[in-house]
């Protein structure tokens, strides 16, 4: 399997990554190696081999639905004090809606 | 000092033949004169270390004093540390003056440990070879031109230059066991779930382990003692009494420690893979622990040759969702000029990310994507089962497995670094331990051309008192461990 140079620009859009050319196509050389890597997984016969996703087989432990934090501002202020940008309490992004 | 046991620090200091403040100074002198050669530390501030060594004397004096209190450790700065930056080795992360402690850094000032500063690594554990930090490479105290490994080479670096008594660090894919190898030092991946992952950074949740570096086995049971712990703050931190993992170490030694035990020799760890001298040095080890009282017996792990294959599926899909978190919105980088929210994701993440990063964030992005799941993240999992199966009837047959750590010794700056594949190779020993999620652990075992070498111990689940005192026993019977670089008196 070979990915193109159109499937590299549409994975770095997926993932948020802005990609000039010339990095798309040393990319393609880099990923095209690492899928050849990869495919050796594909000649293995899995059939009935459960996935494991885990290496404990250990149910998901679940907690109350309840706010825990005890001083909830002085942990909102700490928190956003290392934020790019906020305001009030709200992080601030560039307008989305017009 | 420089070269005592934990122990024996602590001994000295509670018997006040030193002070934490001067143990400290001492270290951070050391730091100052030695870490420019290394680039071992991103972070060093030594009026806050101090102000913790002196809180630990006082606590000596209280006689309140454990096994740590007033020792300084070093960690990786993967670890979130309250107030100290945290950049996990990455501009996006450059910023980041983290508002809370990891589980891990808790762990250790509850001990009254002193933290020493925050030791370089891979940009977010991505690498081994430290090449890929964004606060540059690290040396490697046994040559400077070449690498320590990675992930967490600034903390190898740093234990084995003696610019700290020991360590933290993180292993996902080999990323203790590695540098440890490649430095003369020792160091273990617990089993998953045994030290809690609140506060380290995620590269990929279902592998990623934290676990200590050190001069001995000792010394790294007296650091597991302290790490490990239930956790109810990560979902995967496993609920199990508390144990001592230096019980087994502290048991009488006698002439054959090891009688009975038996070693299980992988065929796939003896193959071509291994550069020839790495495996003299294997041998001969494995030679040691006949003396000591063990026996071998062949053993085989028919889908070992997959484990680099699923990893690489695996990780990056985990890594592509966590680190998505990395948007430029609530901390870390944000680029300074954009159009729209969406032009202020991409750029922010294309600027604050470095290659290999984004290399495997497109990799997990593309496996995990509409059409390909089944094809590679499924299979990647069902491969995942068949390694773990493996060692499952391995360990009938065995107690604990023995070979190489790492495929060669410390290779050369810039050597691998332009290309991916060849430095994941440099992986094949360790991966199938995290995928499977057991216990290993990288002991000293001599050297080929003045560079270390490592050996690799594998124990079955929970094994990990069992396989620091194999280590211990052999460490007992020779001097490899002790062995120090030069140029750092």
């Amino acid at each position: 399997m070979s990915l193109t140079l159109e499937q590299v620009r549409r994975v770095a859009h997926l993932a948020r990554i802005e990609i000039s050319d010339v990095e798309a196509h040393r990319t393609l050389g880099h990923l095209n190696e690492i899928f050849a890597l990869i495919e050796e997984m594909q000649a293995v016969d899995t059939q009935g081999i459960g996935p494991m996703a885990h290496a404990q087989d250990v149910a998901q432990r679940l907690r109350a639905d309840l706010v825990t934090e005890s001083d909830q501002l002085a942990q909102r202020a700490a928190f956003q004090a290392i934020a790019p940008e906020t305001e009030g309490g709200l992080y601030l992004v560039p307008k989305v809606i017009e | 000092m420089i070269e005592c046991s934990l122990q024996a620090m602590a001994t000295a200091l509670a018997n006040k033949e030193i002070s934490s403040v001067e143990l400290t100074h001492l270290y951070l002198d050391r730091i100052a004169r030695y870490n420019p050669r290394l680039n071992a530390y991103i972070t060093v501030d030594p009026a806050r270390s101090l102000a913790q060594a002196r809180a630990a004397d006082e606590r000596l004096a209280r006689g309140e004093g454990g096994p740590l209190t007033g020792i300084p450790i070093a960690h990786k700065d993967i670890f979130c540390a309250k107030d100290w930056l945290t950049t996990c080795g990455s501009k996006m992360l450059s910023n980041f003056v983290s508002p809370y402690d990891a589980a891990v850094i808790a762990r250790f000032q509850t001990a009254g440990a002193v933290m020493l500063g925050k030791t370089n690594m891979d940009e977010f554990a991505m690498g081994s070879s430290n090449e890929t930090s964004f606060y540059g490479p690290v040396h490697n105290p046994w040559d400077s031109s070449c690498v320590p490994g990675g992930s967490s080479g600034g903390s190898a670096a740093s234990v084995a230059a003696r610019l700290a008594p020991a360590a933290t660090g993180t292993d996902t894919g080999g990323s203790i066991r590695q540098p440890a190898a490649l430095c003369n030092l020792t160091g273990m991946k617990p089993t998953y779930g045994v030290i809690s992952r609140y506060g380290m950074v995620a590269f990929a949740s279902s592998l990623d382990q934290a676990g200590p570096l050190g001069r001995s086995a000792a010394d790294c049971a007296t650091l597991l003692n302290t790490m490990a712990g239930f956790d109810e703050r990560d979902s995967t931190s496993l609920d199990r009494p508390a144990e001592d993992y230096s019980r087994e170490i502290n048991g009488a030694s006698t002439a054959k420690p090891l009688a009975g035990l038996k070693i299980g020799l992988p065929e796939e760890f003896f193959g071509d893979g291994c550069s020839p001298e790495v495996m003299q040095l294997v041998e001969a080890a494995i030679g040691e622990y006949r003396q000591l009282g063990a026996e071998t017996v062949a053993i085989n792990l028919p889908s070992m040759g997959l484990s680099v294959a699923a990893y690489y599926v695996i990780a990056p899909a985990e890594a592509s969702s966590n680190l998505a978190r990395f948007d430029g919105v609530r901390y870390g980088y944000r680029a300074p000029a954009y159009q729209d929210l969406n032009d202020m994701y991409c750029k922010s993440r294309a600027q604050g990310f470095g290659d290999e990063v984004k290399r495997r964030i497109l990799i997990g992005t593309y496996v995990l994507s509409h059409g390909y799941y089944d094809a590679y993240y499924l299979q990647a999992q069902r491969i995942r089962r068949l390694i773990a199966n493996d060692f499952a009837r391995a360990f009938q047959k065995c107690d604990v497995i023995i070979g190489p750590t790492s495929p060669s010794t410390a290779f050369k700056l810039g050597e691998k670094a332009a290309d991916p594949v060849q430095m994941y190779l440099s992986d094949i020993y360790t991966i199938a331990v995290n995928l499977a999620g057991l216990p290993g652990i990288s002991i000293p075992c001599g050297f080929a051309g003045g560079l270390p070498a490592g050996l690799q111990l594998i124990g079955n689940y929970f094994a990990e008192a069992r396989l620091l005192n194999i280590a211990h026993r052999y460490q007992q019977a020779n001097a490899w461990h002790l062995q120090r670089p030069d140029g750092f008196d």
